[in-house]
């Protein structure tokens, strides 16, 4: 899609903004590159091949990397300690080795000279592995994408969360029929927390379903199925958040899923996870995603639904350009960056829509490259389905008039309750009207150059400049820790998943970084 | 004019009846589907029926609008409603009040507990950003506020409450699958008379979230429940009112702790 700029943004200004978010990021990027965490280490393990859980549901990769911590730390990497263990102990492979050293019967240690060459090449054979079925499944979805056929953009995206993967299943298809290209599947409340990947089929969710392997395997099935009998591939989303994203990712990649929700600070903001965790975490999967082809969507519209849709509309900016700084910086490419905004101003506030089109616009023309991702009212939705209708439908027409190319579709019983059958059959048919009426509209959306629309735009950049100024003058981990996004505050030393930061010690091997901070292949 | 006692819903004639209703059967769209919403809305007690729209979702199901007249006659003296008893205060009276009364800060520890993760509802009364357009308790200067977040322990969060010597404990929940609400706000209950050291006055217990039932509280072992719309203020009017202010009610549990 060609962006058409309509709002005379002063290049300057946007280049200025770009580079004082390069600026803000890089401490974050350096803390990054230093450290690693449990989570990026069991994702090395998973690559490797490591799979399935104990009795207890634990699965081996944590039973493993807590055994070598235990002995080792993982300030190496977990790597050497294993792949040392496989060459000089009698053990068939990972998921032998995994079991006797949660039983305790492995005593790992730090390879040195030869040895220590003959583990790392052993680890890279095994990563080198996860990281071609990776790459296989990436050409799989191209060749699936020539062949049935890409959807027209703007593409409807709809949700799905039953907690039960068979019945999901029959409900993504239903949708896919009904006119949605993307199907994300919500994950269960609480999983973000979860320091571990549950494993296998689930059957039971608390307000949506378990990402696992295995679920994610199942609806790409069944998507691909569905696919091929509308003749466009339909896209599945699920979520690289949470105390495993990496590890997710990772699955994603493994099992081509094709968006992934993916921010680099919802988590700190509205799941109270460590900054530092979240950051290091989140560097790691996205050079997954960027490997696997994978779209990621970030969260900037959940901004809006704790702090004011207009007062805040500079930080939404502010936060898509880190989230563009961190993705281009991990690997990603523009086409990849599904960044997020939302439409939750005050319905009852004078020249709302005009307001929203100014945010929507603006967007646009920061981003000219990237599939934004463009979300629904909900803060604003009420008991009364049939104004969340019309709202629906304004939002809508914002989507089409500024070219938005991700439409999250709209339920008129947001927050009310866990959508009905029907409410899904009026949500995509004002999309569908919506998208048909006003077809082609956006070649005659035009704003006046010193106009309400314009000025706006002008005015949310030049706030975003001023808070990017005082981000990169103080830190974005201090602009965390005041409150400065989502009204929430996040001390960096606070929240859950800390203990599973490490500062890599000199010679640390991660196998899977290696592969992806190289020359892609 | 004194209101009647006996009314029926009002469509455009005063006593009509007339109701509106949307629903959708697992039937296949066509004539058999539409005498089916027919015959479903007269067992709903609706006569007539007008089945206005018959639209099929996939070859399985179809969705109906129907309108018909109910023949229900309501009494207006058989409806039970809670209204608030209490009235609803500024910030600036309510610091003033918690002030010159309480003496020091009220102490509120607020979280969600269990599996419940969203903290949507927690955060719209203790942020300072509020909700519609009213800031949040931890805006009040008399109040403080301890907000700990998602997905706390029941006993972690009595834990805390008596190590910040809490008023009051807020528990959010939104999170309804197989009663999960109603189960994690027992086991606050219960930790609290568990956990809650012996002879001191035990905090309130107000439990906020779209889907409880208002009447519901003491069954929960709660002293107050919030639904959908609440906002910060009526929260802290509440807290207020609770001290036995601006009027002595004064029967409240805490009343000890005030005259003490």
């Amino acid at each position: 899609m060609t962006t058409q700029m309509r709002l005379q943004l002063d290049a300057r200004v946007v280049s200025k903004a770009r580079r004082l978010a390069e600026r803000a990021a890089a401490p974050v990027v350096e803390l990054a590159r230093t450290h690693t965490t449990t989570s990026v280490e069991r994702a090395v393990l998973r690559l490797a091949g490591l799979s399935g859980a104990d009795a207890e549901g634990i699965p081996w990769v944590n039973r493993l990397a807590d055994a070598v911590r235990a002995d080792v730390g993982l300030e190496h990497g977990v790597a050497l300690p294993v792949y040392d263990a496989l060459a000089t102990g009698d053990h068939a492979d990972l998921a032998a080795l995994a079991q006797k050293a949660a039983a305790g019967g492995v005593r790992f240690r730090i390879p040195q000279g030869r040895e220590a060459a003959r583990a790392a090449s052993a680890a890279r054979r095994a990563v080198g592995g996860g990281i071609t079925r990776i790459d296989r499944s990436r050409r799989e979805r191209d060749r699936l994408v020539r062949r049935l056929g890409d959807p027209p953009k703007p593409w409807i995206y709809l949700i799905v969360a039953t907690g039960d993967i068979h019945e999901d299943i029959p409900q993504a298809q239903a949708a896919a029929r009904a006119g949605a290209d993307v199907i994300a599947v919500i994950r269960s409340t609480g999983q973000s927390l979860l320091d571990y990947v549950p494993e296998g089929a689930t059957r039971e969710g608390f307000a949506g379903t378990y990402a696992t392997q295995e679920n994610f395997r199942l609806m790409r099935a069944a998507l691909d199925e569905v696919s091929r009998e509308l003749g466009r591939y339909i896209r599945l989303t699920n979520y690289a958040s949470g105390l495993c994203m990496p590890e997710i990712a990772t699955l994603a990649g493994l099992e081509r899923l094709d968006m992934m929700l993916n921010d680099c600070m919802y988590g700190i903001i509205f799941r109270d996870i460590n900054p530092q965790r979240t950051f290091i975490d989140q560097r790691f999967s996205r050079q997954i995603h960027a490997r696997a082809g994978i779209i990621i969507n970030t969260g900037e519209d959940n901004y809006l639904t704790t702090a004011d849709a207009v007062d805040a509309a500079h930080t939404v900016v502010v936060s898509q350009l880190l989230n563009e700084r961190f993705g281009l910086e991990a690997g990603l490419e523009d086409w990849q960056l599904g960044l997020g905004h939302a439409f939750e101003i005050n319905p009852g506030l004078p020249e709302q829509f005009r307001l929203e089109l100014a945010h929507a616009q603006l967007v646009r023309e920061l981003f000219p490259n990237a599939p934004l991702k463009y979300m629904p009212p909900t803060k604003h939705m009420t008991g009364n389905v049939f104004f969340g209708y019309l709202l629906d439908a304004f939002f809508n027409l914002a989507g089409v008039l500024t070219g938005q190319e991700i439409i999250l579709v709209g339920m008129m019983t947001e927050g009310i309750v866990t959508p009905f059958l029907s409410d899904r059959d009026l949500a995509l048919e004002n999309v569908r009207y919506v998208r048909d009426a006003c077809a082609g509209l956006a070649e005659d959306f035009v704003p006046a150059p010193d106009g309400f629309i314009a000025t706006r735009a002008r005015q949310v950049l030049g706030e975003s400049v001023e808070l990017l100024e005082r981000i990169a003058a103080d830190g974005l981990f201090e602009a965390i820790a005041d409150g400065t996004f989502g009204i929430t505050r996040r001390p960096s030393d606070g929240g859950r998943g800390l203990d599973g930061v490490v500062a890599r010690a000199d010679g640390y091997l991660n196998p899977a970084s290696e592969l992806l901070e190289g020359t892609p292949a | 004019m004194t209101e009647p006692r006996h009314v029926r819903p009002y469509g455009d004639t005063t006593g009509d009846g007339m109701v509106q209703v949307s629903f959708t059967l697992p039937v296949p769209p066509g004539p058999r589907a539409e005498a089916a919403a027919a015959l479903f809305a007269q067992k709903m007690g609706l006569d007539p029926t007008f089945v206005v729209h018959a639209k099929g979702i996939g070859e399985r199901f179809t969705f109906f609008v129907v309108y018909g007249r109910s023949a229900v006659i309501l009494d207006l003296d058989e409806v039970q409603v809670i209204e608030r008893e209490f009235p609803l205060l500024t910030a600036k009276e309510v610091n003033l009040e918690v002030r010159s009364r309480l003496k020091r800060r009220m102490v509120i520890v607020g979280a969600t507990v269990g599996t419940d993760a969203h903290t949507v509802g927690l955060d719209a009364i203790l942020n300072v950003k509020g909700f519609a357009g009213e800031k949040g308790l931890e805006s009040y200067r008399e109040l403080r506020v301890v907000n700990l977040g998602a997905q706390v322990d029941a006993t972690e969060l009595v834990r805390r409450a008596v190590d910040e010597r809490a008023d009051a404990l807020l528990v959010s929940q939104v999170v309804t699958q197989r009663d999960a609400h109603l189960q994690h706000v027992r086991e606050v209950a219960a930790a609290l008379d568990a956990g809650w050291p012996a002879g001191a006055a035990r905090p309130l217990l107000l439990v906020g979230g779209p889907r409880f039932d208002p009447s519901a509280a003491a069954s929960m072992g709660a002293d107050r429940v919030f639904t959908k719309g609440t906002t910060p203020r009526e929260v802290a009017s509440y807290l207020v009112h609770t001290l036995g202010l601006p009027a002595a009610s004064g029967s409240h549990r805490r009343s000890a702790r005030v005259s003490a």
